[in-house]
């Protein structure tokens, strides 16, 4: 009887060691992991917190909980003892040029994206390769020139002109997210269309673009997030103070280095990242997908 | 006439915007900046040539030393992070993790740093090294009786670096990601009954098969940490006393704040060409056709 509980046991240890061997990797894995994630979590956590709380214990733990922080949405910042334009304004304009860039954006796109993928013209082979080579180019060292150009169309430190160069900025990226979207709609499609009658345009517009909304949809999303998110151009390019937006807000009161206040900053910072994480919270999925090629920077 | 009017009508006008736009922010700018190189425009931007004198105050530069210097630094040590670092998340978060929603999960948070605006982003990094005690790092120092660092004054570059690296890591990632999870299953499993351990797997099963998106994310992180300059404007701007100057950085230094349109283009045209040269590489080596796959969204 024990000699037959004995062999029962050993091996049982034996194999808890075992186990606890093949499963290291593994652990050493999610601690890897946990403690270089943590600190991002940390971050965001901290964003939160700091905007709704009076003030942190030890800078980690919140204490006393306020609203005071949030008190720019209905009175003016007053800075170097002068008032910020209104919060509100930022938002409009920022509103407007993520929008009206969005708009233009796939206009453009979906035209050029149609006719790159179904119209066989001269010259289509170049340009389809020189929108390949744009993607790659790094459009951000020719700002002075861009700024020349701005400035000789008189469209400097206006929001149209910044809204043009950034469209410019995306448009060969988008023409080809757009141009493989039609590329996958069968050419069944369009014939029967074509045969019932309708015009090469007709077909377009109402057989073959309902066709990839899906497509278009992201990309309204991408570039409308991008849009929002913008700050060299419109640091570069605007002003003044009438056509703040919140990037530029945000940055103005962040490089004074007379006014720490976090609180506010936090604060700040989570309205103007509201969007963002309303798609980041719904689309995480594809998101993985659009933004693997889709960021230039770094 | 008329005929080939009709023929043709259809492609240009659905071409006609993109090519305006890119031809008036690419191709005039390529030319405008190839021609600004050679001026002393400043801000009464007149037209004014003089020859080769801006390369050779370029080379008279007495800060020309530690900028090239900083630029070596500031992309190498980056790139070592975006494509090491960005291995290894994939490799956790892929071949160990196998839990898809916990490696989802893991991927998601990484993804925060390069969906938040940059001001914001910048934000968090000038938060997290803040000199005084509201400063993240500088509390917790505080917690220990230690006395506070300034950060950003004493070790800039490792700041600038850490940031760039963190943004970076999540590109590495989400390409590795897809490319291990496209190694046929099988391998893994007749691996684990042939007994390979961990490493063996990783060597002769993983390394090989991402041996191409590795090439890939090395040059087109290589092409835009050089082109790139976003985020220093943001943490540091530069400073202190160019202590993270980058080549990108000084040529728009130059133009946006000294207003020295012609040199800021000189130094701007060596980007470009060293630019050029890079795409010229990834076109060679990857038939660009590959490269432009991953944008596609599904």
């Amino acid at each position: 009887m024990d000699s037959a509980q004995a062999t029962v046991t050993i091996p049982r240890q034996k194999s808890r060691i075992y186990i606890l061997k093949k499963r290291l990797p593994y652990f050493i894995a999610y601690g890897v992991l946990g403690i270089t994630t943590l600190p991002i979590i940390f971050m965001y956590l901290w964003l939160f917190l700091n905007s709704f709380f009076q003030k942190m214990k030890f800078g980690i733990i919140p204490e006393s909980f306020t609203l005071e922080n949030w008190s720019f949405l209905w009175e003016p910042i007053v800075y170097r003892g002068s008032e910020l334009p209104s919060i509100w304004t930022a938002t409009w304009n920022s509103f407007v040029f993520a929008g009206t860039m969005t708009i233009l954006e796939v206009l453009i796109g979906v035209m050029s994206g149609y006719a790159l993928s179904r119209i066989q013209f001269p010259g289509r082979k170049f340009i389809l390769t020189t929108t390949m080579l744009l993607h790659a180019f790094p459009s951000i060292s020719l700002l002075i020139a861009v700024f020349y150009i701005l400035n000789f169309f008189g469209l400097y430190d206006s929001l149209f002109g910044v809204i043009l160069v950034k469209t410019a900025l995306q448009i060969p990226m988008t023409t080809w997210i757009i141009k493989g979207f039609f590329d996958d709609v069968p050419w069944d499609v369009e014939w029967a269309g074509l045969i019932d009658g309708c015009s090469r345009i007709k077909v377009w517009f109402q057989i073959v673009l309902p066709l990839i909304k899906p497509g278009i949809a992201s990309i309204s999303i991408f570039s409308f997030l991008s849009g929002w998110s913008e700050f060299l151009l419109l640091y570069t390019f605007i002003v003044s103070g009438d056509n703040i937006t919140l990037a530029s807000f945000l940055q103005k009161l962040t490089s004074d280095p007379n006014l720490v206040n976090y609180s506010l900053l936090g604060a700040i910072s989570l309205f103007y990242m509201i969007p963002v994480l309303i798609f980041f919270i719904f689309t995480q999925k594809s998101l993985m997908q659009v933004s693997s090629g889709g960021i230039k920077n770094a | 006439m008329r005929s080939s009017w009709k023929k043709w009508r259809l492609p240009v006008i659905m071409l006609g915007p993109f090519l305006i736009l890119v031809v008036i922010f690419y191709f005039i700018p390529v030319i405008l900046t190839a021609i600004l190189a050679f001026t002393g425009m400043d801000s009464s931007m007149r037209w004014e040539f003089i020859e080769l004198n801006n390369f050779r105050k370029l080379l008279a530069d007495p800060n020309i030393g530690l900028i090239l210097k900083n630029t070596v630094t500031y992309v190498l040590f980056t790139l070592v992070i975006n494509v090491f670092f960005g291995f290894i998340l994939a490799l956790l978060t892929t071949y160990f993790i196998r839990w898809e929603r916990t490696s989802l999960f893991f991927r998601t948070i990484w993804m925060l740093p390069r969906i938040t605006p940059p001001v914001v982003y910048a934000l968090l990094w000038i938060w997290f090294f803040d000199p005084s005690e509201y400063g993240l790092l500088n509390s917790i120092r505080s917690l220990f009786g230690l006395p506070p660092v300034s950060y950003l004054t004493t070790q800039p570059m490792l700041i600038i670096i850490l940031a760039n690296g963190l943004i970076g890591a999540s590109f590495g990632m989400i390409i590795f990601s897809s490319a291990i999870k496209s190694i046929p299953r099988d391998l893994f499993y007749a691996a684990d009954v042939d007994g390979a351990g961990h490493l063996s797997v990783i060597k002769d099963i993983i390394f090989p098969h991402i041996r191409w998106p590795f090439m890939f994310v090395t040059i087109w992180q290589l092409l835009s940490l050089l082109t790139s300059y976003e985020y220093i404007l943001l943490i540091t701007d530069g400073g202190p006393v160019n202590a993270t100057e980058v080549l990108a950085l000084y040529s728009y230094h130059k133009a946006f704040q000294n207003f020295e349109y012609g040199y800021g283009s000189a130094i701007s045209l060596i980007i470009v060409i060293i630019a050029f040269f890079i795409s010229l590489l990834l076109w060679k080596v990857f038939g660009m056709g590959k490269m432009i796959r991953p944008t596609r969204i599904e």
